[in-house]
C-alpha cells in the first residue's frame, strides 16, 4: 500500500508549507491526482486521516481533483482523451506515449489558520 | 487595539496557501541526483520490475556470470525482508547490497543513494538496480536509471500488461522471461507482444530464459551497445 508513504509525503510537504506560513492548523488539504499517477484516490482517503494523526492537520478534510489524461498523437500532433490504457490517436490511428496531462501527483493547495 | 491582538485575529483567520508542487518532488530531486552521480562515472543504470518470482534475481545472476570478463557490473536489490537475493547475486562474483525494506513496498532515490555509496561505481559498468517485487507502487518512484526494465514471465499470461498498464507504460524495455516453458503453458505470443507495443509503443521486446540462456546473447549485445553509447563524450 504505498498510498500510506505518498500521502505521507503529502502531509510533509504541507505541514512544512504552514509552518513556514506561521500557520498552526490545516483545514483543508487539496490534491491533483492525474489518471496516470498510480496511486488509487480511494486508498489516498484511507490513508489519509491516519497520517494526520497527531499532526496539525488532525482532522483536516482531504479534496482530490482527477485529472484525466490528455494525449498528443506523436504523428499528427492533434490532442485526445484516451478511451484506454492503448493511446491511439482517434484522427490517425498512431499509437502514441506523449501524454500533456494525466501523471499529476500534485498537492496544489491547503487553507491553513 | 494593540499588536498582540491583530496578531491573534489574523491567526483565527483561515486563509489559503498555493503549493502546486509534486508529492514526490523529493524523491524526484534525489533521483536527479542520483543520476548526475551515475551519469559522470560512465555507468548504464536499470531499474528492473516485476511481479514476485518472474526471475529477476535469476536474470540478473545469469548476466552478471554471463558477462564476466565482458563488463563489470554492481547490484542493488530490494526485498521485503530477506538477503536471499544479494546472497545468490554475489555467487556470480558481482558486488551486490541488499536493502532490506521492511513494510515499504518500493525503492526510492533515497535508498538507491545509500546502497550504491557502499559500491565502488568506478569500478563498474553497469548498474543494476532489482526493484522489489510490485507492479503497481513502485512506477511512481524514480531511482535515478537510464532504464526502466519491466519483466513478465510466461507463467503470468499474456494479459497481465493489461492489468498492470500504469507501470509497462513506463518501460524502455520489457523482458519476456521463462520462455523455455512457453510452449507447455500455452503461452500466446502474439498476444503478449501487441499487448505490451500497444501499451508502450517505444520499449524495446526481448524473449529470454533466466535458466537456459534462449534469447540472452541479444540482450547482452543492447546492453554493450547502450554502453557505446553513454561512454561517448
Ligand atoms: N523455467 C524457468 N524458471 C525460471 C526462469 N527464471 C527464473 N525461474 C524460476 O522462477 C523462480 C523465481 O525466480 P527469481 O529469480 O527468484 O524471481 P524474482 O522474485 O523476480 O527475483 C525461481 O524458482 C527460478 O528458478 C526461467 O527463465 N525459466
Ligand atoms: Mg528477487
Ligand atoms: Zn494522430
Amino acid at each position: 500500500m504505498h498510498e500510506i508513504s505518498v500521502m505521507q509525503s503529502a502531509i510533509e510537504i504541507a505541514i512544512e508549507s504552514a509552518k513556514a506560513q506561521n500557520a498552526t492548523q490545516i483545514h483543508r488539504i487539496n490534491m491533483r491526482i492525474g489518471a496516470l499517477a498510480g496511486v488509487v484516490p480511494d486508498s489516498l482517503e484511507f490513508a489519509f486521516p491516519i497520517v494526520c494523526q497527531g499532526t496539525m492537520a488532525e482532522g483536516a478534510t482531504l479534496e482530490i481533483e482527477y485529472v484525466p489524461a490528455l494525449c498528443r498523437c506523436s504523428s499528427c500532433a492533434s490532442e485526445f482523451e484516451p478511451k484506454d490504457f492503448f493511446y491511439e490517436c482517434p484522427n490517425c490511428k498512431a499509437l502514441t506515449v506523449d501524454l500533456l496531462h494525466g501523471k499529476e501527483l500534485d498537492l496544489a493547495f491547503l487553507e491553513v489558520s | 487595539m494593540d499588536s498582540t491582538d491583530h496578531a491573534k485575529r489574523a491567526e483565527a483567520e483561515q486563509r489559503t496557501i498555493v503549493i502546486n508542487q509534486g508529492v514526490l518532488s523529493k524523491n524526484d530531486l534525489l533521483a536527479r541526483s542520483n543520476r548526475t552521480l551515475f551519469k559522470s562515472k560512465n555507468l548504464l543504470t536499470m531499474n528492473i520490475v516485476s511481479s514476485p518470482g518472474s526471475g529477476k534475481t535469476a536474470f540478473i545472476e545469469r548476466t552478471l556470470t554471463d558477462l564476466k570478463g565482458r563488463l563489470r557490473g554492481g547490484v542493488v536489490v530490494g526485498d521485503l525482508a530477506t538477503d536471499n537475493d544479494a546472497k545468490r547475486i554475489a555467487r556470480s562474483g558481482a558486488p551486490a547490497i541488499q536493502i532490506t525494506t521492511g513494510d515499504t513496498c518500493h525503492l526510492d532515490a533515497e535508498m538507491v543513494a545509500e546502497a550504491t555509496a557502499k559500491l565502488d561505481l568506478d569500478a563498474l559498468d553497469v548498474l543494476i538496480i532489482e526493484n522489489v517485487g510490485n507492479l503497481v507502487c513502485p512506477s511512481g518512484y524514480d531511482l535515478g536509471e537510464d532504464l526502466r526494465v519491466v519483466m513478465l514471465s510466461t507463467t503470468e499470461g499474456e494479459d497481465k500488461p493489461l492489468k498492470y498498464p500504469t507501470m509497462f507504460k513506463t518501460a524502455d524495455v520489457v523482458i519476456l522471461n521463462k520462455m523455455d516453458i512457453a510452449e507447455v503453458l500455452g503461452f500466446d505470443r502474439d498476444t503478449a507482444w501487441s499487448n505490451i507495443h500497444r501499451l508502450t509503443p517505444q520499449a524495446l521486446i526481448f524473449e529470454v530464459s533466466a535458466r537456459t540462456g534462449l534469447g540472452m546473447e541479444t540482450w547482452y549485445q543492447f546492453l554493450e551497445q547502450r554502453l557505446a553509447l553513454a561512454n561517448q563524450p
